[in-house]
Order: structure tokens, then C-alpha cells, then sequence
């Protein structure tokens, strides 16, 4: 307990648990926000009293699909008369909108109007549709997909209104106002509201059908019908979503072949003249949904970008990896046979590539020396193991930063980030990085973009090394420190500890406990090829530590008599699951069924908010000659020098992924936690440690 | 109902019998002597830790006041008594004074949580750093005694939480005598809800009878069984209701020895066990398994003289792993038991 942090700088402002209301009787839900993430609170969506934290927020770019919509009323002509006042706000709220430029025409007098109607269904839209489609969206294109439907059906909404402008003289507009007033009227009851969405997708339907401004009586007559037949059914409102979806496409697809053409039509009354026009002409709806479009929904879409992690390279995608060989420092031979399961992940002849690589030495001047001399190392496995491999590079780069100046012309920020990357990329090819890894040249880009750009080139250097200093200490020594303290309370006298493999985390643990003067055994549990496991045995025995060594095929035999099993972790994800050293899933699923407590030790640094279910989709592949030949035993090794038959695969697997319920308890610098509280540790933690 | 004799029970409740208590807390009460004296030594005050336990001991002594709370409100006048001049100074003889509170009884959980849970909460704050010193010991005094009434409520907003669970006609088993477990249950009776419990007898302190007695009075119909008798009784309930001597990180509990087994029945048969516990009994500990935790004895009256050869298992209590806890009713609303843990990380880190 006492070595958890005291004190902090910045105290959690977040209201949970002991909280003092001010109400003197507080509502105790009131202060959870649990089960939404602590980001969202700063949209506004939850500043609205009925909002329940529950939902799903809706989409963050309410305002500017609200600002398109007034920009797109821009394009619909009027009378001059209203123009000074609308003006000026379209120039507040008008971002992008080509029309305005255009024409500098001034809007529609009800569009006012029209727009906080809009609004407040647009906000019942916002709430209802990612209510209702809150399953839709958990797959990729579902949020894009609602952003489309809805902003179609706004600017239909609006668009309605031009459609009406040119038989106003003939008296219509009244029957507009009505049905304005109507609509306003109507987003206060959720049936008239799904008459309202039905109406405006009848609109954009039409609109984009090519029948434009002219056609809007047609359009009009066609709505009131509509209204008349209103299909109540949730079917038949889907069925409206799907076309409205597709209006969207069409529109845009419209707007995509036509742009110049959609600019000049723009042009005041003579679309709407015009009282019929065939498809291809481009419409007045059209060119508001497709400006539309181009304006609302491509941040978003960038946003998105941004949020979604460049997906891994997939090794069985022939064109990404002949594009990426073209790119590639040495090229590897690529193993022939490789399991079907897979493909995606890459795996090379071993043995060759390393003199290829040496001989390149005196080609890569590209390359820092320090650099290069990890990459060997990892590509020779002298330096494995998760920390090691992390503090590596670190130090690497530590030394290719004292060794950068800015070329003439570049900044430091830009280039120095770019250098890295190149240099990640070098290593990447040696050996796969691992997800501390990953972190690690997370935390270390974030630090080279949030350099001050006052400082000069020696003290951003300086402040670059100080921080990667102060990240290997404080998230990798440090963190170990804490753990071994926290983990040493949990070996008692008499406990017989089983660790796998070689950790050097659970390594500490050990010693400790012994100099603490604690009596327990330990088993120690290898595997093939790698017997890393001899190692950890010999520290340990050299410590006078009374061992047992094992292989993994009588883990369930020495499984009864052990009492807690120590496993170290490569990553532990947000749901839970440990990533580690194949083998340690199997360890740990016996220790399950023995009911022995199974605990991950894991710096926090290793966290990651990634979810992951198997071992397939994201692992390391080994050398395939490791488990095909035995060595010292010639009598067996009937396998060798047939690694690549064809009707022979070989699988050798780095990792595996240890599904939570088979772990009692994560040891990490946090402290000790349940596996389910990892995602905690993700969110609470994550900003802090970019920042440190 | 005397005074003494519901604190005995609470003693009992909480793992220690008398004698042993009295024992400890006169023990306690020396080692604070001897701090306080040093304390005159030092800094030639009078002996403050030994008021800190003279305060919590006028606390305690207040029926229906846990003993966390009695520690909470004896740290916020501790504060308030204190004559320190610098906030190094206050924070420093609040620490003192928990930790005299805290060895005064090792073995009770909600005592050592609570005081953990003082010092964050109250201490927590940086605005303490800009003000001078007078405004932001009034500002801990505060935040002290605030903390002091959201203890105190805990039990009524529990029991408010807990209505929605129980429907008319249900079938409630309880174990041992928890006060907000019998807070809820008054609660629905009180609501005029039709409900039938099912009380365990309680062994070795007997504290199961003493609930049954208690919802008698309240006319709702009480059935008593023996401690064994659980799996026996276990299809006719619909859920069962149990109080915490603490809510460990994992989200299980430590709780009167018997729990751990009813949970198993009641999970193998896929009834609902519901937990009723105050926030300030969240603590931190990670029991592995029902030996990693601090031992907590009391003597068994077998009534037969039993011969020395023959073992007697003495500890008070076990724990019940999470995955055998449906819900945690906490004056922070309802948990599910991975919450806890989510809870005090926010808490403590």
C-alpha cells in the first residue's frame, strides 16, 4: 500500500465514488459515469438533462451539419429584399459552400425558420437514430452511413423550400408555410417525426432523381400523398432509410460527374424555370446534397481516419507486400510453406537474411549505426524479451537524436518524426514489433510533436533524450520495482510458485521474495525450441533458489502441488486477455482447472486498448527449422531439410493469447488489479503516459 | 437490547471476541500512550493520539454507528482539534491518529478502509496548495464532515437502492446479522412489500437468531435454518442477501465465515446473491484464495469440553470470490463486482 503513489499534481476532477454534492442527499447515480468514456463528456450531448448516459451520443458534428445546411439554403435563390440580413450569417456559419461564392445569394425568408425546425429535429434525429441504430453501428461503415442518411434528409428538409419558391407567386406559398409550420409542429410527436423523415426522404429521393427545382410541385403533390399514406411500419421505415441511402449515393455520384455543370446550374431561377428536366441534368437538390455531402461528411471521415489505426500489414495481400519489399531494406526470402491459417502474418527463410544484412552494412548510410546494430540483434534474437527489445531501441534512439541535426530547410519536429518512422520501419523488418514497442515510439513521436517550437535545436535534443530517460525509468525500472513489491505479498511461506518460460519481471519477483527470507520452491516450466526457461533455472539456482524444471507436457502433472503461478505478459489488452509467450495459455488454462490463482505480471506500459479473441489475427511466426529439428538427436531429425515440401507446413508461434477468466489477478505498477479492470488502466493512464 | 451487549456482537460480527478485544485495545491504547508521550517529548503538545481513540471510543458508543463512520468522525475532530500551524504539520497528525485508529483493531476491515478512505478523500484536494492556511483547514473540516454524513447515510441509500430487487412474494435468504442488510429489510417492510425470509442460524455468535427476532417484531415471516441446512433449503429461495465486513479489489467479499458456501450453493443453483455494503468498506486487498488474508480467530463454544488433540478451525470469516456475486448494493449505486475495482483505482491512483 505504501508504495502506491501518495500524491498527485492534478487531482482526478472526475466525480466518482466519495464525491461531496452539494445536494445533501445525492443521487447516487449521478456521479457514475462508468459506462461511457470519460472523452465523451466533453461533447455537449450530455449537458441536455434527458440525455441518459446510457445512449450512445450521437455524432459530434451536429453544428456543422447544421452550418451546411444554412450555407446550403445559400444556393436557393430569392427575393433581394431579406439579403443584409441573412448575409452576415452565412458568413458566420458558412465554411464551405460554393454557392455563396457563386451567386451571393441571399436566403429564403422562412429559412430561418426552416433551420430551427431543422435543428430540433435534427437533434431528435441525432438521439433517435443512434438509439435505434446503435447496433448498426458497431460495424465500420454503420456510422457513416447514419451521417449520410441524416444530413440527406436535412437538406431535404431545406431543400423542400426552393422547390416551392418559384409558385409562390401563384399562392403555394402558403401551403409551404403550412407545411413548415406543420412539420415544426410535428417533431414533437415521434409518429409525425417519422412522417417528417419519410417526407424528406421522399424529397431526396426525388430531388436526386434529377427532377429539380422545377419538378417541385410534383415533388409536393408526391409528399402529401405520402403523408396521407404513411407507412407506419418499422419495415417499411427501413425500407425508407435504404432508399434514402441510396438517394444519397446517387446524388452523389450525380454531383461527382457534374461538378462544373451543378456550379453553373446553380445559377438563380433558371433551373427552376425550367419545369421538367431529363436525369442527367443536375439538380438543384442534387447539388445541395452533393455540396452537402462534400461539406459535411468528409471531416468526419477524416476524423475517423485519424481514429482508426492503420491497419497491420496482412502478408497474404500479394500487391501491399511487393510494395513494401520494394521499400524494404534487405530483402528476406519469404518461407514457402506457411500454415493456411496464416497467411497474413509474415515469415521468412531464417539463417540467410542476417548476412544479408551485414553485407549491406557499408549501403545503408541511410541508417544510424545504433540503430542498425538493434535491428541485428533482434533479427539474431541476442536481445529478446519484451523489455529488453523496448529499452534497446529506446537507447538506440536516444543516440540517434545526439547524433541528428536538422538539414537545412526542415524542421526538427517533421523530420526528426519522419527519420523515426524510417528507422521503425527498419526494425519492423528485423523482428515484428511488439505492442510495448508499440507504446514505447507512441510515447516517443508524441513527445517530438509536442515539442515547443521555441525551443532551440540542443534543448529540444536534450528535452528528447530527458524524456526517454525518464520513460525507461519511471514505466519500465521503476514499474518493475513496484511490481516485485506488490507480488512479494503474495508468496508465503511454503508456496510452491510455477512461473513459464523466462520472465524477467517474475525473475525479480523470485529473488526478492528469497532475500525477504521467504521458504517456497519454484517449478520452472520450458518449452520447446526456445528453452528459454534454462536460463531463468540457472540464475535462480545460482541464487540458491531450490528449483524443479519441467517441460510443458507435465505441466498438468506438477500442476497439484503447486500453489500460485507467476506468468509474465508480452501485452495485456483492454478485455483482459494476456498476450504472451506461447504456452502460457495452456499453463494457465491448467492452473484454471487445478484452481491455482494465476498472476500476470506486467508493466503498464505494456497495456494495450486493443481487443484481441485469439491468437490468429495478430502473432509472430518463428523460424519453422527450430521445430522441425531436434538438435543432439540425429535418430529423429527425420524432418529436416523438408521445410519446404509441399504438402508440409510448419507452424512455429511466437505468442499466444491467454483469455481473462483464466487469470485471478494483472501485478502491474497500478498495483493489483482484476483483469476486467485493465480498460481502467487504458483510459485513466493512457493520456498521462503520452504526456509523462 | 443493552449497549454493551450490542457492541459485544458487533465484536463478535467482526471476528473478535471480547476478552481479545479488549486485550488489543487496551494494548493499543498503551503503544498510543507511549506515542503521546513522545509526542511531549517532541513537541511538548499534549498527547493527541491517545484523544483520537477517547473520541472514536464516544463515537462508537452511539447505537447504530458503524465503526468506520466512529473512526471518520474522530478523524475530522482530530482535525478540527489540531493546533498545527502548517498543513505538512496537519497531515502528518492525521496520519498519526489513523494509524493509531487502524492498530487499535487490525483485524476489522471497514476500520482500516475507512481511515484510507478519510485520508484520500480529504487530503485529496489541490487547492489546499493556493490558500492560506486557516481557509483550507476549514476546507478539510468540511470536506471531513461531509464525508462523515455520506457515511452515515450509506445505509439509507442502500436500502433505497435495494427496493427495486425485491418483489412481492419473493423468497430472501440472509446470513448472520449485517445492519444494512436489516436495514433494507425494514425498509420493505416498511413499504408494505410481501416477502418471506429465510434466516441462517449463524454459528458460532448466533447472530442469524438475533435477525430473525428483529424481523419478527416487524411481522415478516421468518423461517430459521441451521448453518448446514442452506442447500437444503436453496430451490425454495430467490435470492440471497448478505451484508460484507469488506469489499476486497477483485469485487469479492470478506464476510461472516459461511458466506463463501452459500454463494457456492446459491451459484450452482443459479440463484442471485446480492451484497448490501457501504462504500467505506471498499479496501485494498486482494485475497487469492481463503488463506491470503489476515487472520481473524474467535473462539467456538462447541458446549462440550473438546479435548486438546482436536484442531478447532477458529477463523470468522472467508472470502467470496466475484464471480459468485450477482450485485453490490453501495451508497455509490448498484455494482457489479468488477465495478469495485474501477472504483478504487479511480480512488486510490
Amino acid at each position: 500500500m505504501d508504495a502506491r503513489r501518495v500524491s498527485q499534481v492534478v487531482p482526478k476532477v472526475r466525480q466518482v465514488g466519495f464525491v461531496t454534492h452539494s445536494d445533501p442527499n445525492p443521487p447516487p447515480q449521478a456521479s457514475r459515469t462508468q459506462s461511457v468514456p470519460i472523452e465523451s463528456n466533453s461533447g455537449t450531448p450530455y449537458d441536455s438533462p434527458d440525455f441518459s448516459p446510457v445512449m450512445i451520443p450521437p455524432p459530434r458534428h451536429h453544428s456543422e451539419n447544421l452550418s451546411h445546411l444554412r450555407s446550403a439554403a445559400v444556393a436557393v435563390p430569392e427575393s433581394s429584399s431579406r439579403r443584409p440580413m441573412w448575409d452576415d450569417r452565412v458568413a458566420v456559419v458558412g465554411s464551405y459552400n460554393p454557392g455563396n461564392s457563386l451567386l451571393g445569394q441571399p436566403v429564403s425568408p422562412n429559412s430561418s425558420e426552416v433551420n430551427s425546425e431543422a435543428s430540433t429535429t435534427l437533434g431528435w434525429f441525432g438521439r433517435n437514430s443512434s438509439g435505434k441504430f446503435s447496433a448498426g453501428s458497431s460495424f465500420p461503415g454503420g456510422g457513416f452511413d447514419l451521417t449520410t442518411v441524416k444530413m440527406e434528409n436535412f437538406t431535404q428538409l431545406e431543400g423542400k423550400k426552393p422547390e416551392a419558391v418559384p409558385e409562390r407567386g401563384g399562392g403555394a406559398a402558403v401551403e409551404v408555410h403550412n407545411e413548415v409550420s406543420s412539420s415544426t409542429a410535428k417533431a414533437k410527436t415521434t409518429k409525425a417525426e417519422r412522417r417528417a423523415m419519410q417526407e424528406a426522404q421522399r424529397a431526396a429521393k426525388a430531388a436526386t432523381k434529377g427532377k429539380g427545382g422545377g419538378g417541385g410541385v410534383e415533388v409536393n403533390n408526391r409528399e402529401s400523398s405520402s403523408n396521407t399514406l404513411k407507412a407506419k411500419t418499422t419495415k417499411a421505415e427501413r425500407r425508407e432509410t435504404q432508399e434514402a441511402q441510396r438517394a444519397a449515393k446517387a446524388a452523389g455520384k450525380a454531383q461527382g460527374n457534374k461538378p462544373v455543370a451543378a456550379a453553373g446550374g446553380a445559377g438563380p431561377s433558371n433551373i427552376l424555370r425550367q419545369p421538367s428536366q431529363n436525369r442527367d441534368d443536375p439538380a438543384v437538390g442534387s447539388t445541395i446534397a452533393g455540396s452537402d455531402r462534400r461539406g459535411g461528411d468528409r471531416p468526419p471521415e477524416r476524423e475517423r481516419k485519424k481514429d482508426v489505426p492503420p491497419p497491420r500489414m496482412q502478408f497474404d495481400d500479394q500487391g501491399r507486400v511487393n510494395k513494401s519489399k520494394k521499400r524494404a531494406v534487405f530483402n528476406q526470402p519469404e518461407a514457402k510453406n506457411r500454415v493456411e491459417l496464416f497467411r497474413h502474418l509474415p515469415q521468412y527463410e531464417h539463417g540467410s537474411q542476417l548476412t544479408d544484412l551485414e553485407s549491406k552494412f557499408l549501403e545503408l548510410d541511410s541508417m544510424h549505426p545504433a540503430v542498425y546494430k538493434v535491428g541485428v540483434q533482434y533479427l539474431a534474437g541476442d536481445v529478446t524479451g519484451g523489455n529488453a527489445r523496448c529499452i534497446a531501441m529506446l537507447r538506440a534512439f536516444q543516440e540517434v537524436i545526439n547524433d541528428y541535426s536538422t538539414p537545412p530547410g526542415k524542421t526538427l519536429v517533421r523530420d526528426l518524426t519522419a527519420k523515426i518512422s524510417s528507422y521503425v520501419s527498419f526494425l519492423i523488418e528485423c523482428r515484428p514489433l511488439s505492442m510495448s514497442m508499440g507504446n514505447a515510439i507512441r510515447f516517443q513521436k508524441s513527445r517530438i510533436a509536442k515539442l515547443p517550437l521555441t525551443l532551440s535545436e540542443t534543448e529540444a535534443k536534450a528535452a528528447l533524450c530527458n524524456d526517454i530517460d525518464r520513460f525507461i525509468n519511471e514505466k519500465i525500472i521503476l514499474a518493475d520495482k513496484v511490481i516485485v513489491r506488490h507480488a512479494a505479498t503474495k508468496v508465503r511461506d511454503g508456496d510452491v510458485l510455477l512461473t513459464y518460460g523466462s520472465s524477467c519481471v517474475v525473475e525479480m519477483i523470485l529473488l526478492y521474495a528469497h532475500e525477504l527470507g521467504k521458504q517456497f520452491r519454484v517449478v520452472v516450466v520450458d518449452s520447446r525450441p526456445k528453452h528459454e526457461g534454462q536460463a531463468l533455472l540457472r540464475r535462480l539456482l545460482a541464487k540458491g533458489l531450490s528449483c524443479t524444471y519441467t517441460h510443458i507436457n507435465a505441466v498438468s502433472y506438477i500442476m497439484h502441488e503447486v500453489t500460485r503461478v507467476f506468468l509474465g505478459a508480452s501485452s495485456v489488452l483492454s478485455n483482459g486477455t494476456t498476450y504472451s509467450r506461447v504456452g502460457t495459455a495452456c499453463v494457465a488454462m491448467v492452473a484454471h482447472a487445478f484452481r491455482v490463482p494465476v498472476l500476470i505480471c506486467c508493466e503498464a506500459y505494456k497495456f494495450h486498448e486493443r481487443v484481441q479473441l485469439d491468437s490468429i489475427c495478430s502473432n509472430e511466426l518463428g523460424d519453422s527449422n527450430d521445430i522441425a529439428r531436434v538438435p543432439g538427436r540425429p535418430d529423429v531429425n527425420s524432418m529436416d531439410n523438408r521445410t519446404n515440401e509441399k504438402n508440409l507446413q510448419f507452424l512455429n508461434l511466437m505468442y499466444d493469447a491467454t483469455p481473462s477468466e483464466y487469470v485471478s489477478m494483472i501485478i502491474t505498477d497500478y498495483g493489483m488489479i482484476p483483469p476486467t479492470s485493465v480498460p481502467v488502466i487504458v483510459r485513466e493512464y493512457r493520456r498521462e503516459y503520452l504526456l509523462i | 437490547m443493552s449497549m454493551s451487549a450490542y457492541y459485544q456482537t458487533r465484536a463478535a460480527h467482526h471476528g473478535v471476541v471480547t476478552s481479545d478485544w479488549l486485550a488489543q485495545s487496551q494494548e493499543a491504547a498503551t503503544r498510543a500512550v507511549v506515542t503521546g508521550g513522545q509526542e511531549i517529548v517532541d513537541g511538548g503538545k499534549s498527547g493527541r493520539a491517545f484523544s483520537v481513540i477517547d473520541e472514536f471510543n464516544n463515537w462508537r458508543k452511539q447505537p447504530d454507528l458503524a465503526e468506520a463512520v466512529a473512526a471518520i468522525r474522530a478523524l475530522a475532530a482530530v482535525i478540527r482539534n489540531s493546533e498545527a500551524k502548517t498543513m505538512m504539520e496537519l497531515e502528518i497528525e492525521l496520519k498519526k491518529a489513523s494509524d493509531s485508529l487502524k492498530s487499535w483493531d487490525t483485524t476489522s476491515i471497514s476500520l482500516t478502509a475507512g481511515c484510507d478512505l478519510f485520508m484520500r478523500y480529504v487530503t485529496r484536494t489541490s487547492a489546499l496548495e493556493y490558500e492560506d492556511f486557516n481557509s483550507a483547514r476549514s476546507r478539510l473540516i468540511e470536506r471531513a464532515e461531509k464525508f462523515g454524513e455520506i457515511s452515515y447515510k450509506a445505509r439509507k441509500i442502500i436500502a433505497m437502492l435495494s427496493q427495486d430487487f425485491i418483489f412481492d412474494g419473493c423468497t430472501i435468504l440472509v446470513h448472520g446479522f449485517s445492519r444494512v442488510v436489516m436495514e433494507v429489510l425494514k425498509m420493505a417492510a416498511q413499504n408494505k412489500k410481501l416477502f418471506r425470509v429465510l434466516c441462517t442460524e449463524g454459528r458460532p455468535d448466533r447472530s442469524g437468531l438475533r435477525l430473525a427476532n428483529e424481523l419478527a417484531k416487524l411481522d415478516v415471516p421468518v423461517k430459521l435454518l441451521i448453518d448446514s441446512a442452506v442447500a437444503y433449503t436453496m430451490d425454495e429461495v430467490d435470492m440471497v442477501f448478505v451484508g460484507a465486513d469488506g469489499v476486497v479489489e477483485s469485487g469479492g467479499i470478506i464476510n461472516m465465515m459461511g458466506t463463501y458456501q452459500i454463494a457456492l450453493v446459491a451459484h450452482s443453483m443459479n440463484k442471485p446473491v446480492y451484497v448490501a455494503a457501504e462504500s467505506y468498506k471498499f479496501a485494498r486487498l486482494y485475497p487469492l484464495d481463503q488463506k491470503d488474508m489476515g487472520p481473524a480467530l474467535r473462539p467456538i463454544d462447541f458446549g462440550v469440553p473438546i479435548p486438546s488433540k482436536v484442531e478447532v478451525e477458529t477463523s470468522a470469516r472467508d472470502y467470496t470470490p466475484p464471480q459468485y456475486l450477482t450485485l453490490l448494493f453501495t451508497d455509490l449505486g448498484v455494482l457489479t463486482p468488477s465495478v469495485v475495482s474501477d472504483e478504487l483505482i479511480q480512488l486510490y491512483l
